[in-house]
């Protein structure tokens, strides 16, 4: 962890307004956790669909994208992370630490809207409050990390992170079974169903699948962004 | 002493070769790296501060290989091109930032020298979003300086500069030349280079294509023919006129284009003749345009002799 690396992916995260965008979301689920708490649906039915598909199935995605790409993204395309590299620090330094700034800011702006939704809709009633904001927790530390990853390899990173949030995860993920497995909305689920009370939350993937899945892929994705970035070329005009 | 070593790099990107088995050293002093647009300046340099690898050969700083070297960066100082530098930092804090990077021990005294050296003082607490052209190269110029680097390389650095800038720029890297830091700029103005570098190195076209003292390379493009462009009230005369003088070595008359096409031999004896012809015969100029004035062709002339 370098701490001038992580002042300066902060700033460059949140800063300039875009910290009040970011709230945008997890505003959004609180109006509608609090919009449900005066309905007359039933409650825990309705916690679960509001913090399973919009809060861990759209939001987080959504939030880990933004951010996962854009602690690093933005400064190599506009060629300021030059400024980081020609510097004696390692590389694996460098993506370690905006890791960690994407994990925690993803974590404020979606886990804790996600603790205090549900407590506003259901309480500590069937654990659900905390095992979905477990459950965010663990899918918003693999989002940060692989959506990292290709904010280091790819120029589309935006468009390749959407293509598998929305069309691999919400859409394929309908439909093909087997694509659940390769899903960190459900390996994010799959944690939360072994924290709430039994049968409160459905999960397609075992635990005993999605715990190595998810440490695998974060690791990996973490390590191949520092071989990445330690090799990465800059562009130029010529 | 630090000394950036080339040996025979080519790089290459799909079937584009951007640079062609260049080898040079580039040692203490200013050296200016010289070539017309796109002729692989900026390679070369990204291949001597570690931002790309070079396709075959090898670049080293004092024997040790510049490419996925981190440790180097303690001796390179680096002002790249683009303007892109974090603006929404005040310059004082961007150049803190860089010594801090740097994990140098007292890094606020560090950027207080270096800010002091580009001479950024007044400006240092506003953000560099909102600086000219000139005062974000001098900002990254002291992020460059900030750990006392023995090697500087500079990308380009005079573009956009107003003249006032340039001059303070060059006086700037002089001093850092005099110093015996390793000082390489790239630019394709031959002015620019010509007021700071003694030593230079050309590329053309990708090809590493004259080494040395400025002045030499300099006399090398001067003496060599020069086309020019004329017409007038009276071509004919004035070519009668031109011809009986020893500086030119033959004048055609253009039809098609109603125009002299002289080749002169002498360039400061024909630039002080053809007014003074003209005058005295009473002909009146309309244009005097050099016909092969560009960079590209000065360069072509330099490589074919």
């Amino acid at each position: 962890m370098n701490l001038t690396v992580a002042r300066l992916t902060v700033r460059g995260l949140l800063g300039r307004r875009r910290g009040i965008l970011l709230l945008v979301a997890p505003v959004l689920l609180l109006v509608v956790s609090l919009i449900a708490k005066n309905s007359d649906a039933d409650q825990q039915a309705l916690a679960t669909d509001i913090l399973g598909r919009l809060s861990l199935g759209t939001l987080v995605p959504l939030l880990g994208l933004v951010i996962g790409t854009g602690v690093i993204a933005t400064e190599i395309d506009d060629g300021s992370i030059v400024y980081l590299l020609a510097k004696p620090l390692p590389r694996w330094k460098i993506i370690t630490t905006k890791l960690a700034v994407a994990i925690g800011v993803t974590w404020l702006f979606a886990a804790v809207p996600s603790l205090l939704a549900g407590q506003i809709m259901v309480g500590t009633q069937d654990n659900l409050a905390l095992a979905f904001t477990v459950g965010t927790l663990v899918a918003g530390a693999v989002y940060s990390a692989v959506f990292l990853l290709l904010g280091v390899v790819s120029r589309n990173a935006v468009v390749i992170g959407l293509a598998y949030a929305l069309v691999w995860e919400s859409l394929v993920g309908n439909f093909v079974d087997g694509a659940r497995t390769l899903s960190i909305q459900q390996w994010g689920r799959s944690v939360a169903h072994t924290i709430a009370t039994d049968g409160a939350i459905t999960a397609p993937v075992a635990l005993g699948v999605a715990v190595p899945l998810l440490i695998v892929v974060s690791l990996a994705a973490t390590a191949l962004a520092t071989v990445k970035l330690a090799g990465l070329t800059l562009s130029y005009d010529e | 002493m630090a000394v950036i070593t080339i040996d025979k790099v080519s790089r290459w990107f799909g079937n584009v070769v951007a640079v062609n088995d260049v080898s040079m050293e580039i040692g203490p002093g200013v050296t200016g790296l010289l070539g017309p647009n796109g002729a692989g300046k900026s390679t070369l340099i990204h291949m001597m501060s570690g931002f790309l690898a070079p396709s075959s050969g090898s670049v080293t700083l004092d024997g040790a290989p510049i490419w996925r070297n981190q440790a180097v960066y303690r001796q390179i100082g680096l002002v790249p091109e683009r303007e892109s530098m974090y603006d929404y930092l005040t310059g004082w804090d961007f150049v803190l930032a860089n010594a801090e990077l740097h994990g140098l021990a007292d890094p606020a005294a560090a950027a207080k020298r270096a800010i002091g050296l580009v001479e950024m003082e007044y400006a240092q607490d506003r953000q560099t979003g909102t600086y000219s052209k000139g005062m974000k190269q001098r900002v990254k110029m002291a992020s460059a300086l900030v750990h006392d680097p023995a090697v500087l390389l500079l990308d380009e650095p005079f573009n956009g500069m107003d003249p006032r800038q340039r001059l303070q720029l060059m006086d700037l890297l002089r001093r850092f030349g005099a110093d015996g830091r390793t000082v390489l700029f790239s630019s394709h103005i031959l002015e620019e280079v010509e007021q700071l570098a003694r030593h230079i190195e050309v590329v053309v076209a990708g090809r590493h294509a004259a080494s040395g003292d400025f002045r030499k390379i300099r006399r090398l493009m001067t003496d060599r023919p020069h086309r020019y462009l004329v017409r007038s009230s009276d071509d004919r005369r004035l070519a009668a006129a031109l011809i009986a003088d020893s500086s030119t070595a033959g004048i055609e008359l253009d039809w098609q284009e109603r125009a002299l096409r002289i080749q002169a031999i002498n360039f400061p004896q024909f630039t002080a003749l053809l007014p003074k012809v003209a005058k005295e015969a009473g002909i009146r100029l309309y244009t005097v345009s050099p016909a092969d004035e560009s960079l590209e062709s000065v360069f072509s002339y330099l490589v074919s002799s």
